[in-house]
């Protein structure tokens, strides 16, 4: 989108910063420039838009953060339309009240489009077929849609969606119109390529940092290193007298230094010298938080799962294991920083924004600038990844108050150690489990005490819920489908002073390494295999037992290896899919490499098989780089690490050959985001167990000796 | 301030900007060429990469005086039209999720196959470990490298 193109500059001389510039009145309506292009296009209804030239443009109301929903919503749009695929574009619509809540998350885009997209299709196909039959005078039974074109099944004439949009527009939508039976499907399970790649190989593509707006001033914000600290007072005489840079500006989280560009602004930023209140999390540091967490596993906590009973079982059991695991706060770290631009005027405000939180970006900006919802709107940009860090609003809350201050429009870019420091995050958790067998080495009790910040709190620092249990928090492990005859899941609502969120795949993210390799254990002390056992407990889970048989099978479960090569396993259902991953890997002198990865994986109904694919492929990149390095360490309430050679992630020399087979199947669709993720590390760490008989207990990998 | 002149996508380009403003910055901010991204801004993520007289460089790290003179080739000037065989294969490969490391990749891998026309895995692996894609798209890089091989020894258009 260009946005200059849309909007028209008027000089205006701007309050706080000082400064001759010009301000973007931007049009109501998003319309306004394919209107120039494609003649008018009709809105069939709030998905569909058609122009006189047959164009179809379809309404993407969730982000596209590389997961492909720009290209799968369309397949769920355009399967029941009927539209000419080849002239199909998109756009990310503006708020709108028909489109539910706009945001992305939990992997829900497939999972809760399935339905609306395609009804939303349907009715407008529907209402382009009644417009033609109108225009023949025929019944609309007698006439035929197929690729854009309407069919008179009675004198062979035929009439474009582009000839009979406008008058299709006009028509009231009929309330039941059948959709089609899988058998129907022509692009439903088609591994169509995607719509959004031309774009983004010739550096077309507008993420949210690209955003240029008429009149736009830059800017970055100096935070408190320590979370939720205040500013005290600041000194800006050294930030202003570096080039580009025009004026320093207190926020309610921080000093927001104003410049012409993007490098003098972080440049200010770091020249500003500030007086902080640190607040009560200085005190927190990495150790004392794996302490007291360790602590408060070995006291009763609020009841997530009971099944029997867990002392029961233990008291019973042939064998007793136990064990304590422990992971790292993460931070998302996409590769597109953190930004928003933001200009709020007295008639209106416009956000633009690589956000997976439209609608509470609209809340907040409602809240910021006193403006009614109607007066506030957000242009949804392309995200360079997300991960649940762009599920928050933090960073265009802070825009919004540059933006209120200064009255022109403004960009505010973090920088990567910004991304790095002043982050919300997966959370810190020690989990200790207790676990027993019967006389025949099969696993009797499971019991698991986890201490972990609530993940869904969306900035929150935790601690003391009175009690309750945050189920993001639990889950991975509450969940764990086993049929296990004593299982019992407590939980603990710490705080480490360090905000929390969701991080692409949540508690599964650390609760299924614990609970896969937990498990894993179980078996091993039974003198079992892990396959077997695993699949004696999942008998009445058939989908995760299909997912379970399948990676076994496709990785060659059980039969020889390339020499020093070992096989690794985990399962997991979550957001409605199942998957399994099989991991190949030796350990040379201590160094871990990880060969090839199978993954099975049943997420239902596959809209596109091509882009599921990716998404495994890309969530065993993610889990990997947390798996063999992610760890963020705390000191004094801040964050030690800052950039990409503190917190280095997975490189092309470290992936494996990822195999990827899906289970077909009619099922509703689950999700595919955060499928893939889970799995990776416990798969690894069972190998690197099978291989040198050493348990990693603790995340990051490299925290454990292999040698 | 200084005046600096240099060659942009194969046309003249001058620019008055502090001698220490990074090239990145240069191309993004001042001249609005916003295909070449910041991930790190210091030379770890390979986001910015560019090319400075044939050689990959990553545009967050080298100072605007450095390019006085030089000849620099971003992504919207690597082809007219997204045919650079690097392109193609990318497009035939679907190789971008998020597509934001994209840029990057794609110039860092045009720049090794100008040098190396049929790079081994362990080559392509040398070259690109030095480029983050946190979605992951690194076996799709690999094959669309090789592919890219293939249609550049085919004569495709660079
Ligand atoms: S931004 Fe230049 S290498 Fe990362
Ligand atoms: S495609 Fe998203 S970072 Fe590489």
């Amino acid at each position: 989108m260009n946005a200059s193109r849309r909007g028209f500059l008027k000089s205006t001389s701007a309050g706080a910063a000082g400064l001759l510039l010009g301000f973007y009145l931007p049009e109501r309506s998003e319309l306004a420039a394919q209107t120039a292009a494609t003649g008018t296009p009709a809105k069939v209804n709030a998905w569909v838009r058609i122009g006189t030239d047959d164009s179809v443009t379809l309404m993407i109301h969730k982000s596209e953060m590389g997961q492909g929903t720009v290209t799968s919503l369309s397949q769920l749009l355009a399967e029941e339309l009927e539209c000419d695929w080849k002239k199909v574009r998109t756009e990310f619509p503006p708020i709108d009240p028909a489109f539910g809540l706009q945001g992305v998350f939990g992997s829900q885009s497939i999972r809760s489009g399935w339905m609306p997209l395609r009804t939303a299709g349907a009715q407008a196909r529907d209402l382009l077929v009644r417009a033609a039959a109108d225009r023949w005078a025929i019944d609309k039974a007698e006439c035929h849609a197929a690729n854009g074109v309407i069919s008179n099944t009675v004198n062979a004439s035929k009439l474009t969606f582009g000839q009979v949009a406008e008058a299709a527009s006009k028509l009231t939508p009929s309330a039941n119109v059948p959709l089609k039976t899988p058998a129907q499907y022509k692009l439903i399970g088609k591994s169509m390529p995607r719509l959004d790649t031309k774009d983004k190989v010739t550096g077309a593509t507008k993420f949210g940092i690209d955003v240029r707006v008429p009149g736009m001033v830059y800017a970055a914000v100096a935070r408190c290193p320590v979370f939720g600290g205040k500013v005290v007072s600041f000194d800006a005489t050294k930030a202003k007298a570096i080039a580009g840079v025009k004026d320093a500006v207190q926020i309610s989280n921080g000093v927001a230094v104003i410049a012409d560009n993007t490098w003098a602004a972080f440049a200010g930023a770091k020249a500003l010298e500030i007086k902080w209140d640190e607040g009560p999390n200085a005190v927190f540091n990495s150790g004392a938080i794996r302490k007291s967490f360790t602590e408060q596993t070995m006291q009763p906590g609020a009841s997530a799962r009971k099944v029997g009973n867990g002392a029961i079982g233990l008291n019973t059991a042939a064998k007793k294991i136990d064990a304590l695991y422990e992971a790292p706060f993460l931070a998302h770290a996409p590769m597109e920083p953190l930004n928003c631009v933001a200009h709020v005027r007295a008639d209106g405000c416009d956000v633009w924004a690589s956000t997976q939180m439209q609608t509470g970006i609209a809340g907040l900006a409602a809240q910021i600038t006193g403006l009614p919802p109607n007066k506030i709107t957000i242009h949804t940009q392309y995200l360079g990844g997300g991960f649940g860090r762009r599920a928050g609003t933090d960073y265009a809350g802070e825009a919004l108050e540059i933006a209120k201050a200064i009255k022109v429009p403004v960009k505010v870019t973090w920088s990567r150690e910004h991304d790095i420091q002043n982050g919300n995050y997966r959370p810190a958790s020690v989990t200790r489990f207790a676990g027993g067998l019967d006389a025949d080495g099969w696993p009797l009790v499971l019991t698991a005490n986890i201490a972990c910040p609530p993940m869904g709190g969306g900035g929150s620092f935790g601690g003391g819920r009175g009690g309750g249990v945050d189920s993001t928090s639990v889950e991975g492990i509450a969940d764990l489908r086993y049929s296990i005859p004593h299982m019992q899941v407590d939980y603990h609502s710490v705080t480490g002073g360090v905000p929390t969120t969701y991080w692409r795949a949540v508690g599964y993210t650390q609760n299924t390494f614990f609970g896969e390799s937990f498990v894993d254990e179980l078996a091993v002390a039974g003198g079992k295999d892990p396959v077997e056992v695993r699949r004696r407990l999942l008998a009445s889970t058939p989908r995760l037992l299909g997912v379970l048989n399948l990676a076994a099978e496709k990785a060659g479960w059980g039969k020889p290896l390339p020499a020093g090569h070992h096989h690794g396993v985990a399962v997991v259902n979550n957001i409605g899919s199942f998957t399994a991953q099989v991991a190949e890997v030796s350990v040379t002198a201590g160094k871990l490499k990880v060969h090839k990865v199978v993954c099975a994986t049943d997420c239902g109904q596959v809209v596109n098989p091509a882009i599921v694919e990716q998404q495994i492929r890309s969530a065993i990149v993610f889990g990997l780089s947390a798996a063999l390095k992610g760890e963020l360490t705390i000191d004094g309430g801040r964050v030690q690490q800052s950039n990409f050679h503190q917190y280095d992630v997975a490189r092309m020399d470290e992936t494996p050959a990822v195999e990827v087979h899906i289970v077909p199947s009619t099922e509703a669709p689950g999700g595919m985001g955060e499928a893939g993720v889970p799995t990776i590390a416990p798969a690894i760490c069972n190998a690197i167990f099978a291989a040198t008989g050493k348990r990693v207990r603790r995340l990051p990998i490299s925290a454990t000796s292999l040698a | 301030m200084a005046t600096i002149r240099f060659t942009l996508n194969g046309k003249p380009q001058t620019v008055d900007v502090a001698p220490e403003m990074p090239l990145l910055w240069v191309l993004r901010d001042t001249l609005g060429l916003t295909g070449t991204k910041f991930g790190c801004g210091m030379a770890i993520c390979g986001a910015c990469t560019v090319h400075v007289n044939g050689q990959s460089t990553r545009a967050c790290s080298v100072q605007a005086n450095y390019i006085a003179g030089k000849n620099v080739v971003t992504i919207e000037g690597l082809s007219a039209d997204g045919t650079h065989p690097v392109q193609r294969a990318w497009i035939e490969k679907d190789v971008p999720q998020c597509g934001y490391c994209q840029s990057g990749q794609i110039m860092g891998a045009a720049a090794m196959l100008a040098k190396n026309s049929k790079p081994s895995d362990a080559d392509i692996d040398e070259v690109m470990k030095f480029h983050i894609c946190r979605c992951g798209t690194y076996q799709d890089i690999r094959a669309a490298i090789h592919r890219a091989a293939e249609l550049q020894a085919k004569g495709g258009v660079g």
